[in-house]
């Protein structure tokens, strides 16, 4: 019988009302162990050292607890429709067209659904005008999926309903009518009929109407020497492919010049063809992907750029002018030369923003009637009137705007004069701004609109004169959100949805007769019809009324009418402002900013600097030396950088990284947009800082001057300053000379390796037997490194189509990238890798004037000018892969149709596969990076984890992963083939990269079909495999690099 | 000897209770069922001259024809049919011809703009009536007379509860007779023995024999025999370790295995009545098991294009079984169930029409593949045609829906090792499989020689 007696601890328990005795009762602790700081706090846990008691505790918990899970499974809920949509089958991917045209980014895309959820973006193959999405594009789908996304109007920042947010803005703008104080509309260019269509209409209810189109990156100078030479405001286009010669004076036109677009143009006449293919020469300051990929690379400063052009231009017409350009006038000659042999296939471009440059590059081209330039139907991808946008600025400070209705900009972010902005908004009495994230405008605006995501969007653009494109909405609003141009047809009290709206007016201008549904499901058309008295005349006008209205009487003394002569004459009388040349230019990854809080994006390493997480100036190598200026490596592997405080025009920036980089002019510097925004981004997002503050009058080039600050920033870069040291054998390259000329044996030399005492070829000699491949498919892909540009809109797809984790700025930084793909940037020391291999092999003894000590560290240096290339890698395939054979638990294996396969279930995490991989393709999962927040990017919330593909594993902690040939796509593709009772035809078969790549530089498919074009491209001359003697026997294979060094 | 009686009884328990067992049993196969139809027939018969009809063809035309539209005492997509005649004629005063014409050319009637043809179909969503041309006027008057005749609704119930005691019994008197005469023969047996064994037990003891009682208990007690020899002991050890692996094993090898898991769910579904009975075919409800690699929970509107009249649960013609009874599964409880989709779906009975409140119906999966293996239905289904009930057992005997396969990857290997592909006018496989077959040297590839069991076929 047990006892009534009362046992205690301690007096306190006596008392019955201790708190502390009550919570002891419900817990062990009174306080809750405090284990997130001690484990979410990074540095102090590398610091203190877990002792093994520790550590045995962990383990035996975790093993108990691994257990314990394991012997009970979680109950799985399943939750059919309740009405399940006809053309949805669960499992089944449906594709929708559409359009992405966000003021930056122009292009028709298809949109790859899963039960509804837009997953990846394809390129609209149907589509011959802005068919192929870049890096940005493929990942503007996990934007629509960004957690921090504004989920319904604010008004001063407070949630409100529609309604209130519709009654304020009708009331206040039906006040506004004919009260004498204009209704200002700031948008991003839309280059859309039913926009400007609707825009007209506004104007015409409310009269006082301004709509200024404004670009965060200005291509006003272009726009406007095309308009004074051919009356419109658009953008000369220039197809590439048709141009043996092509001259760039500083445009980047493989990445953003002029809304890009015109890589895939440039690689098809890259590719040797009979003997023959374009010759490309870059006189340029930033080193850029452009100048990568140019056969004649010249370093000019940007003042340097427009003599070179007048000269350029002065030469041609058999005259001469004034001003010095060193060393570039050999190639100067050399080009205008060969020009003159051929003057139809030539071409002229220029990014330098000034209109004299761009009026004399139109005048150049239209001299030599280039069959690449294209004045006849433009571009419409960019109209932003820079003058407009100060004029409002200067009227809104003025008090003279009543109301500012911004759609699809954030000036606050992306104006130097922000601060002029943000004191004209207060003289606004009503400001709207649609946006779909919380930034540095909404702060400012009274009423923030939350604004659609593209994919959720009805839109129409017209990219090109006669080339139309629909934009339709894959996914309903995932919040409480609304695009402007439905929003302006509520306040305008009209009756219809926006997609009727651009139907009627399609029905009524576009479409010709031709059937809606069917253009809708193509997503593009192009009209046939003749394109005079078009319906742009009548669309376009409103855009017309506004540049007239604020440009005619400066532009008419200004530019107009100018002679070319005497635009010319200024050209040549550039002068620098006396500091250094400073031009600011958009990164591949993350274009105007716009896409800031992409964690894709972010973590894409640029293709020159192969830096992600950052942006940083450029300095070239003489420069760094004289400001002191350093980039090392330091003990982990990391590089670090030195600071610099840039000031321009009295604006100034402090702790802008420094990265020395090889070929950047002398005396200039670069920088790029896009990067430090803060307001409304995660804390992992707030990187680099904002150039934007210093691009002064929208000019890309401003004289700065350079302070050295103190302390080291580190950088996290995926590949290091090396380059090819000679080692020709990874990288294959040769010229068109030598192509042409030789026998494929000289150039494509296959290594030999000594057997039974004699030399023979590495590929003849094999450790192990082979199997029969002859059977079936057998995969393999062809990269030609002609035809890549390095743009890197293949690692963003095969992000997407992988579920391949972002691991953040510090887990880069320790190489732990996890890019199933990555595209490595190789400098050669000297100006061609002859010269390379020539220094390589005269090493004589250790040291010494030809000895290898010095001579190594010599080589490991890239030169002023080097050349690049740039080199996609991923998993080769090894038919005889030396992963395979040390995995101790066989969880990588080969399969009979070519692929290394990986079995994550069964990877124990050894790592010997990805020490064994001489091509360093494997990745180990460091952390789970999955439902874990201390990765905050996107795989640890729900919303973000709807962008995750369905049909590929998400790899857990302690695993190895790699690329898998896309063996789902493949997979499927058989499937269907099975399913219809067919065989495969070539082009089916693709895999992320492959159908990513518009510029034909990885192809695809089964090399057991003759038929095929990857078995034709395996046959070809210039094919090789990397690291031929170690006698892998890789199912990838490259085609050696040919560059056209033709002088003459 | 120390052991006999306690054989003796056992047996002996077992025999007698297998005799009580078998009286009682016997007992209660006296009755006979033979009430079956009599209700019902006699409820037709008691109405039949009430009009020129026959209420019996009349209840096949209407089965046939209308009852997809049309219940007796109950507003389907059209209106409640029970004395139809009468009460038009009472209520708006029209008469049988009306009801031809109507029946005949419904669309016509409405179109000619006749007063309450608009009206009933006005009422009822605007839906037309099926046109019967077909149907004679003899026909109609059968399906009147039918619908005239009272409702038979007392009557089934009291022969359903008749019924199920007779049939469930009538299936177990052969087997039960059978095990009965077995347990009598045996209790005959053991009785045998134990009398052969008394009798000799008495004759040793008459002739004097000492039985060994003495030396058995002299020898060393077999555990410590068995101590001592370590050998023995060794070899026993060897075999209990292994055993006790071989346990430990199996056991851990049905970690995560849920074979035969079973949860309820928040509809009682019965697949037996669906598949089973009803004969409905899989993948008229799984219909994307065809084209996808889900097999497809059907979404509630396929549930609807049946339920949207089927309303209640009438019971299988043989009534619900004493097993059915005892688990709860009476027509009531079924037809409960059809509400909680009603429910689910917003569907409203009284006025046959969706309110637009609906509720998605959160089913436990049964079959839970890891996420790591990947599989697609539609190769197993449509490509190599494989039967749905190989892997998933006999659905269609399932009253509860429960996992018939271990899903383990040993399962998976050993059915692609079997197997052979269905190349039969597929022309993708012509000519692989050419090629294939002859570097084996066999007519017919089986999936693993086809490549299925490379890893990456599952895992990516």
């Amino acid at each position: 019988m047990a006892s009534n007696k009362k046992y205690w601890k301690s007096e306190a328990e006596l008392n019955p009302n201790d708190s502390i005795v009550e919570t002891l009762k419900q817990n062990e602790f009174v306080e809750e162990i405090p284990v997130d700081d001690f484990l979410g706090d990074r540095e102090n846990l590398s610091a203190t050292t877990t002792n093994r008691r520790d550590f045995l505790k962990y383990v035996g918990f975790s093993t108990a607890a691994a257990s314990l899970a394991a012997c009970q499974g979680p109950v799985r809920k399943s939750i059919p429709y309740v009405v399940q949509p006809e053309n949805i089958i669960p499992g089944v991917a449906n594709y929708y067209a559409t359009t992405i045209a966000n003021g930056f980014d122009f292009a028709s895309i298809l949109i790859k659904t899963r039960e509804g959820r837009p997953i990846k973006v394809e390129n609209n193959t149907e589509a011959k005008v802005g068919g192929s999405a870049n890096a940005r594009v493929q990942a503007s789908v996990l934007s629509l999926y960004d957690s921090t996304r504004l989920q319904g109007p604010l008004a001063n920042g407070e949630p409100v309903e529609w309604d209130a947010l519709d009654a304020g803005v009708r009331a206040k703008l039906g006040s506004l009518k004919g009260s004498g104080k204009q209704i200002a509309l700031l948008t991003q260019t839309y280059a859309s009929p039913s926009t400007s269509r609707l825009v007209a209409e506004f104007k015409e209810m409310y009269g006082d109407v301004n709509h200024v189109t404004y670009d965060a990156i200005s291509e006003d100078a272009a726009l406007t020497a095309f308009e004074n030479r051919y009356g419109e405001r658009a953008l000369a286009d220039y197809d590439f492919s048709k141009a043996d010669l092509i001259i760039s004076f500083g445009a980047d036109f493989l990445a953003d010049w002029q809304g890009g677009g015109y890589d895939s143009g440039y690689s098809k006449g890259r590719i040797p063809k009979n003997g023959k293919m374009s010759r490309h020469i870059q006189f340029e300051a930033n080193m850029s992907i452009t100048g990568a990929n140019a056969d004649k690379r010249v370093p000019l400063t940007p003042m340097q750029q427009k003599v070179a052009l007048a000269k350029l231009y002065a030469k041609l017409n058999g005259t001469s002018v004034g001003g010095e350009i060193g060393g570039a006038e050999q190639a100067l000659d050399a080009a205008v030369a060969q020009i003159k042999n051929n003057t139809g296939n030539a071409v002229v471009v220029t990014g330098i923003d000034d209109v004299n440059a761009q009026s004399v590059v139109l005048a150049i081209n239209e001299m030599l009637g280039s069959k690449a330039f294209d004045s006849k139907s433009p571009k419409y991808s960019r109209q932003g009137n820079t003058k407009a946008v100060n004029a409002l600025i200067s009227d809104m400070n003025a008090g003279k705007v009543g109301a500012l209705i911004m759609d699809g900009v954030n000036p606050m972010y992306t104006l130097p004069n922000a601060t002029d902005f943000a004191s004209g908004i207060e003289k606004v009495d009503l400001s709207v701004v649609f946006s779909t994230n919380w930034n540095e405008t909404t702060e400012v605006t009274q009423y923030t609109a939350a604004a659609n995501h593209f994919l959720e969007s009805w839109g129409d653009a017209h990219i090109k004169k006669g080339h139309y494109s629909l934009m339709q909405p894959t996914i309903k609003e995932l919040f409480d959100t609304r695009q402007f141009q439905t929003a302006l047809l509520g306040w305008m009290g009209r009756d219809i949805s926006y997609y009727d709206y651009i139907k009627e007016t399609w029905g009524t201008f576009v479409l010709n007769g031709n059937d809606w549904n069917k253009v809708l499901h193509d997503g593009v058309f192009v009209a046939s019809y003749n394109m005079t008295g078009d319906p742009e005349n009548a669309l376009g006008q409103e855009d017309k009324e506004t540049s007239d209205a604020t440009t005619t009487e400066e532009s008419a003394s200004d530019s107009s009418v100018l002679p070319i002569a005497s635009a010319v004459r200024s050209l040549v009388n550039a002068t620098s402002g006396g500091g250094m040349e400073l031009t600011l230019y958009s990164k591949i990854g993350m274009g105007d900013g716009q896409q800031a809080n992409n964690p894709w994006l972010q973590e894409f390493p640029d293709p020159i600097t192969r830096v992600s997480w950052d942006n940083y100036i450029t300095v070239s190598k003489a420069d760094a030396e004289q400001l002191g200026l350093v980039n090392e490596h330091v003990a982990n592997g990391g590089m670090d950088g030195s600071y610099v405080k840039l000031t321009a025009d009295g604006v100034s920036i402090d702790g802008v990284p420094v990265i020395v980089q090889p070929g950047q002019a002398n005396g200039s510097v670069g920088l790029s947009f896009g990067y430090g925004r803060k307001v409304g981004m995660k804390s992992e997002m707030q990187t680099g800082v904002n150039a934007y503050s210093l691009y002064q009058n929208f000019n890309a080039v401003q004289s700065v001057t350079i302070e050295k600050s103190s302390e080291m920033h580190e950088f996290a870069c995926v590949q290091l300053h090396k380059t090819l040291m000679g080692r020709g054998d990874i990288i294959k390259e040769t010229t068109l000379e030598i192509f042409n000329t030789k026998d494929h044996a000289e150039w494509n030399v296959v290594p030999v390796v000594s057997l039974n005492h004699q030399e023979v070829p590495a590929t003849t000699v094999d450790l192990w037997d082979s199997f029969d491949r002859s059977i079936g498919h057998h995969f393999n892909m062809s990269i030609d490194l002609n035809a890549c540009t390095g743009c890197g809109a293949c690692v963003i797809a095969c992000h997407a189509e992988n579920n391949v984790p972002v691991v953040g700025k510090q887990e880069v930084r320790l190489s732990r990238d996890m890019h199933w793909l990555r595209i490595d940037r190789y400098y050669s020391s000297e100006d061609t890798f002859e010269e390379d291999n020539t220094k390589k092999e005269e090493f004589d003894g250790l040291s010494g004037e030809k000895g290898s000590l010095g001579g190594f560290g010599e080589l490991e240096h890239p030169a002023t000018n080097p050349q690049v290339a740039f080199q996609p890698v991923m998993c080769q395939h090894c038919n005889h892969a030396p992963c395979e054979t040390v995995c101790p638990v066989a969880a990588t294996s080969h399969g009979r149709q070519g692929q290394n396969q990986m079995a994550y279930n069964r990877c124990v995490g050894t790592r010997y596969c990805a020490n064994n991989c001489p091509y360093k393709v494997r990745r180990f999962n460091w952390f789970l990076y999955n439902n874990n927040d201390e990765f905050d990017y996107y795989m640890n919330n729900d919303l973000g984890k709807m962008v995750l593909n369905p049909d590929v594993n998400v790899r857990s902690r302690g695993v190895i992963e790699k690329c898998s040939l896309c063996i789902q796509k493949t997979q499927k593709t058989i499937l269907d083939a099975k399913r219809e009772g067919r065989p495969i035809k070539d082009g089916e078969f693709q895999t992320a990269c492959s159908s990513a790549c518009s510029n034909g530089a990885i192809v695809f498919g089964d090399v057991n079909d003759e038929e095929s074009k990857v078995a034709e491209l395996a046959e070809s001359n210039r094919m090789y495999h990397l690291l031929e003697h170690v006698g892998t026997k890789p199912n990838v294979f490259y085609h050696v690099k040919v560059r056209n060094t033709n002088e003459a | 000897m120390k052991k006999v009686p306690y054989r003796n009884r056992i047996s002996k328990v077992l025999g007698v209770s297998l005799i009580i067992f078998l009286l009682f049993s016997i007992s209660l196969y006296s009755q006979e069922e033979a009430v079956a139809e009599n209700a019902e027939v006699a409820a037709e018969e008691g109405t039949a001259d009430a009009s020129a009809g026959d209420p019996a063809k009349g209840k096949s035309l209407f089965n046939q024809n209308c009852a997809a539209c049309h219940a007796l005492n109950r507003k389907m997509t059209g209106p409640a049919l029970a004395n139809v005649e009468s009460k038009l004629a009472e209520e708006e005063g029209l008469d049988k011809e009306w009801l031809y014409a109507w029946i005949k050319n419904s669309p016509g009637m409405i179109k000619s703009g006749d007063a309450y043809s608009v009206k009933i179909y006005n009422e009822y969503n605007q839906a037309a009536m099926t046109a019967f041309p077909t149907l004679s006027d003899q026909d109609i008057d059968d399906i009147l007379a039918y619908t005239a005749a009272p409702p038979p609704e007392a009557a089934p119930a009291v022969a359903g509860t008749a019924d199920d005691s007779g049939s469930a019994k009538s299936s177990g008197i052969s087997n039960e007779i059978l095990l009965g005469a077995l347990a009598v023969v045996f209790g005959l047996l053991v009785l045998m023995l134990f009398l052969v064994n008394s009798t000799l037990r008495r004759i040793a003891e008459a002739n004097g024999v000492v039985l060994e009682k003495e030396r058995a208990e002299k020898r060393i007690p077999i555990w410590k025999a068995f101590a001592q020899n370590q050998f023995l002991v060794l070899v026993t050890a060897i075999f209990l370790l292994l055993g006790s692996a071989y346990f430990a094993y199996g056991w851990m090898m049905q970690v995560g295995v849920d074979q035969g898991y079973a949860p309820i769910q928040p509809i009682h579904y019965s697949h037996k009545i669906h598949a089973g009975d009803n004969k409905i075919e899989c993948k008229y409800c799984h219909s994307s098991a065809r084209v996808s690699k889900h097999s497809g929970i059907p979404s509630l509107n396929v549930c609807m294009n049946c339920h949207k009249s089927i309303y209640e649960y009438k019971g299988n013609p043989e009534g619900p079984t004493k097993e059915d009874l005892a688990n709860g599964y009476t027509n009531d409880f079924y037809t409960g169930e059809i509400k909680k989709l009603y429910k689910a779906v917003g569907w409203d009975e009284e006025n046959q029409r969706y309110t637009g409140e609906s509720q998605p119906i959160e089913w436990v999966r049964i079959h839970n593949l890891p996420d790591f293996a990947y599989f697609n239905h539609s190769q197993h289904v449509s490509v190599a045609g494989i039967e749905c009930q190989t892997c998933h057992g006999p659905v269609e005997e399932m009253e509860i829906m429960y996992q018939y396969s271990p899903l383990t990857m040993g399962w998976c290997v050993e059915c692609h090792r079997d197997t052979n592909v269905k190349v039969e006018g597929n022309e993708y496989y012509t000519k692989i499989h050419a090629e294939l077959s002859k570097k084996y040297g066999v007519d017919q590839l089986t999936a693993a020689q086809m490549g299925g069991l490379e890893c990456g076929k599952c895992h990516y």
